[in-house]
């Protein structure tokens, strides 16, 4: 079970945040559900790179060898995605700040400048 | 579309992709495994150019292609942000009125205030030979200015905070990280070669070759960019009111 | 020379950053010309390494080349197809630099710079995209183009559509960049490695392929089907290529959907393609299938809308499914064809959102009903605009007509009547808007059905309206259409492309590419039908108007950032299941 626990709940995260923005009823829970979808992948990434018994890949209190270490490449992947998903965050955030100034409200149910 | 038909589009598409990633997750091969190749790489390349934070040595070395992309992907939110966010023909600038703050709260935050800044310079100083680095450290930096604003007022921060100058910084960060990856170019092998500088000495603060300047280089573009995305923030709620100007 | 090749995104990169650092000491003129030099000088690189590119060569950035066979660092990719297409972007982005030289909307006062600059760093995104031979650093150069993408459709703040079309692209194209993540998270996991060849080499050493490859295949469709537009993924585009300023449409449409395309190519070429891939007949089942969806309802819609730019967004969004069919056929001749397609489209389509945007700032409007007859006095534009709809339809010697024979004739069978039926379609709906907007045939439309977007109140985005129309705004649709034909018609450019294209594609086969009179007579049958609906429509507005039983399909388009999740959704699961039935047996 705890072989596959770790990836489920990366799943299980990815799956939550995209039914929340597919019902959400505010524009700012929706950038919310949109960075619970990307919490999934460092989830999912950060798993994949464990490894039993391990520590953290850094030598400056650690001599090498002595002990084993998680993999490090999924780590720097994960701290380029949380940039990526911060700065995606605050240009959502800019665009509702104009939507809720343009079209008065913050709910997508009432956004009826495009369709058809 | 109703709610209720979207509801059903929802449960169909979500179950189907559940399915097929539980299904997948059990081909996976098993938490905890010993087999990461790549890992294994990095970090046998992170000691041979004698760098302690192998994350460090993936993310200014080894990938440092990547971080480079990563960078200017905040770069280019940061222009967004002051597109998206500025002062259009129907609004105008007032002035906001100084609030009164709880003394403990501006104690507490004028007393933080040099700690924390002290604290963000140095995880970026340390980044290739401790946890933390540029990306950690700047956001630290740029936070605790803002302590100011908590603690003084508006005003306060704007006085310490000179927006275009933070701009200006943004830019030069990010083209000296660029610079230093054709300076790998010039006087190496390849773009964003780390082969110029020496390596030094392994757990010092000059180790690792172009590493700390990279980290440098990242740490005061994520300092000035923070700053900047929460000045055009702070400016709409503070600053920019709507109507028909005065 | 072949080390030069990171200089293709660094270069633009730099640009950006000193004209963002200098924007504020120096005049307005002075930071486009800037931004003109960087990336026409990208540009040339780019071309310059497209002719030293046979054979193709890799590059490993940082100088990590392999130590036996294996490296730390990320490769980049030096073919035809990966320069082909940063060529592409590159001078695209110097056409819509010079189209809004000078006369683009005021820039926030002290950012003369911002607008050129972020023009450069997608640029570089799309660079970067195009020569990415490492999973992850795609990834990257996605989001970084992606990112500048949203800013620059949103750059007209004070239009509420704007906005809310920036936000729905925004939304909707990161949900699909992290379900491209779990797919690199999965293939991490089973391979170790992110390089695409590595990827492929470790899938293949694993065996056969199972549930783990299938759904890091399908995430990572995901995401490029949602960037190149494919149906049920492609509710954006519509929404985003609306509200975009003009000079960001010609990129978003001419070059941007194209890498998405480019990118499922790419992917299945080196990740999927082997023994312990996704196998062919599967894939071509999913692409094929989604492909001619898209192409359809792409056209449907095209015809329906009365939004000039909305109108031109669905038939990219048709062409998207032609190219989709013609990659997933896995054909060497049908991938010539559909980059010799995708070369010439990109000429036609940006040149028609320049006139359209000629429309917009001389008119202050987009709607085809409300501008009956305005435009009469604009002779040149409408030259252009219906040169254009004719490169749309296919007609010889455009470069469309050519990769969409070549094409044509690769697919075979009933695929080459949709081919001819969509472009004709398509271009039927620009040329009716032709003889509206610029001759005033017909009688005016009555106001349409109410479930749309009409096109008018829309603002110019020149400081104002302008009286006269500035030389480079007609210039260069005037240049891209040519280049749209001298893809057609340079002796030796189709070898060269087909070659380029072939030695990295279909391992050695080499085909060759050449006009046929069936292909001249089918591309002159799609134009002739393109024509007649046309002149139909204009003469009966009512007996072509979009019939009441249409209603349900202008309903999907419904401008909600949560229906189209909840399509992305449904998206992934469809693709799962026409992939699967081939892999349940392995």
């Amino acid at each position: 079970m705890m072989d596959v626990f770790p990836y489920l709940v990366a799943g299980w995260v990815f799956l939550t945040g995209c039914y929340g923005l597919a019902t959400s009823r505010n524009l700012i829970h929706a950038v919310g559900c949109l960075s619970v979808c990307q919490a999934g992948t460092y989830v999912l990434l950060l798993a994949v790179g464990y490894r039993d018994g391990a520590t953290a890949p850094v030598f400056s209190d650690l001599k090498p060898g002595s002990r084993p270490v998680v993999d490090p490449v999924v780590q720097a992947l994960t701290l380029t995605d949380v940039v990526v998903g911060a700065t995606v965050t605050a240009l959502l955030l800019a665009l509702v700040v104009q939507i809720s100034k343009r079209h008065g409200t913050v709910d997508p149910d009432e956004l009826s400048e495009l369709r058809g | 579309m109703s709610r209720r038909a979207r509801l059903w589009l929802v449960a169909v598409g979500g179950a189907g992709l559940a399915a097929l990633f539980v299904a997948a997750a059990l081909d996976l091969p098993a938490f905890g495994g010993d087999h990461h190749p790549y890992g294994d790489r990095a970090v046998h390349a992170a000691l041979t150019r004698r760098t302690a934070n192998v994350i460090a040595s993936v993310n200014f070395d080894q990938r440092a292609f990547d971080t480079l992309g990563e960078m200017t992907i905040l770069f280019a939110a940061v222009i967004g942000c002051v597109i998206l966010l500025r002062r259009t023909h129907d609004e105008h600038r007032g002035r906001p009125a100084p609030e009164k703050v709880a003394r403990p709260v501006r104690r507490y935050s004028l007393l933080v205030l040099p700690v924390a800044l002290l604290t963000g310079l140095y995880v970026i100083a340390h980044g290739q030979l401790s946890p933390g680095g540029g990306f950690q450290g700047g956001v630290v930096a740029a936070t605790s200015l803002h302590l100011l604003y908590l603690g003084a007022d508006y005003r306060a921060l704007e006085r310490v905070r000179p927006v275009a100058l933070y701009e200006t910084g943004d830019a030069i960060a990010t083209s000296a990280y660029v610079v230093t990856g054709l300076a790998g170019l010039i006087g190496g092998s390849a773009f964003l070669a780390n082969t110029v500088l020496p390596y030094g000495t392994f757990n010092t603060l000059s180790s690792g070759g172009t590493v700390p300047l990279l980290n440098a280089a990242v740490g005061m573009e994520v300092a000035c960019a923070v700053v900047v995305l929460l000045a055009r923030f702070l400016d709409q709620t503070v600053e920019i009111e709507e109507g028909n100007g005065k | 020379m072949d080390a030069s090749l990171p200089l293709l995104v660094a270069v633009p990169l730099l640009g950006a950053a000193l004209l963002v650092a200098g924007g504020r000491l120096v005049p307005r003129p002075v930071a486009e010309t800037v931004g003109c030099a960087v990336s026409a000088g990208t540009a040339a690189l780019a071309l310059v390494l497209l002719l030293n590119s046979s054979p193709p060569f890799l590059e490993w950035s940082g100088g990590w080349t392999p130590v036996q066979g294996q490296s730390v660092g990320i490769v980049l990719i030096g073919d035809g197809p990966g320069l082909g297409m940063a060529a592409l972007a590159s001078l695209l982005t110097l056409a819509s630099l010079a189209y809004s030289w000078h006369y683009f909307d005021e820039p926030p006062s002290g950012h003369a710079g911002s607008f050129p600059a972020l023009l450069l760093l997608f640029q570089g995104g799309m660079c970067g995209f195009a020569i990415a031979g490492d999973l992850f650093n795609a990834f990257v150069w996605f989001e970084l183009m992606s990112v500048v993408a949203y800013a620059l459709t949103g750059h007209r703040v004070e239009e509420a559509r704007a906005v809310q079309g920036a936000l729905t692209f925004a939304v909707v194209t990161s949900l699909g960049a992290y379900a491209l993540l779990m797919g690199i998270g999965l293939l991490y996991a089973r391979t170790g490695e992110l390089g695409m060849h590595a990827i492929g080499r470790g899938l293949d050493a694993h065996g056969c392929p199972d549930a783990l490859v299938l759904a890091a295949f399908v995430l990572v469709m995901t995401a490029l089907l949602v960037k190149s537009a494919a149906v049920p993924f492609h509710f954006w585009l519509p929404d985003a290529h609306a509200v975009a300023p003009t000079p960001v449409c010609m990129l978003l449409s001419g070059v941007m959907v194209e890498l998405g395309t480019f990118g499922v190519w790419r992917v299945y070429g080196t990740v999927f393609s082997g023994p312990g891939g996704v196998p062919a007949p599967e894939f071509e089942r999913a692409l094929v299938t989604l492909g001619a969806l898209t192409a359809v309802i792409g056209a449907v819609m095209c015809w329906y809308q009365r939004h000039i730019k909305r109108l031109l967004a669905y038939s990219t969004v048709a062409h998207t499914g032609l190219f989709l069919i013609g990659i997933g056929v896995l054909k060497p001749e049908a991938d010539d064809g559909i980059a010799l397609y995708v070369l010439g489209h990109a000429g036609v389509k940006a040149a028609l959102f320049a006139c359209t945007g000629i429309l917009l700032d001389r008119y202050g409007s987009v709607d085809e009903h409300a501008l009956h007859g305005r435009a009469r006095e604009l002779k040149g534009v409408a030259v252009l605009f219906v040169l254009g709809a004719l490169g749309l339809a296919g007609l010889p010697p455009f470069g469309t007509a050519l990769g969409k024979s070549v094409t044509e004739e690769a697919v075979g069978g009933p695929l080459t009547v949709l081919y001819v039926a969509a472009s004709a379609v398509t271009a039927a709906a620009v040329l009716r808007v032709a003889a509206r907007v610029f001759g005033g045939l017909g009688p005016r439309p009555e106001t349409g059905s109410g479930y749309e977007t009409t096109g008018s109140g829309e603002r110019p985005e020149t400081r104002h309206r302008l009286s006269r129309i500035p030389d480079t705004m007609t210039a260069v649709p005037a240049v891209l259409l040519a280049g749209a034909v001298a893809v057609g018609v340079a002796p030796g450019f189709a070898k060269v492309v087909a070659r380029a294209v072939n030695e990295t594609g279909s391992a050695g086969v080499f085909t060759s590419v050449h006009w046929t009179p069936a292909g001249v007579l089918l591309g002159l049958v799609s134009t002739l039908l393109a024509g007649v609906l046309a002149l139909l429509a204009v003469a009966r507005p009512k007996a072509f108007a979009a019939p009441d039983r249409a209603l349900w399909l202008r309903r999907l388009q419904s401008g909600h950032v949560g229906d189209y999740v909840a399509w992305v959704l449904v998206g992934t699961t469809v693709l799962g299941a026409l992939t699967l039935p081939g892999m349940l047996g392995g």
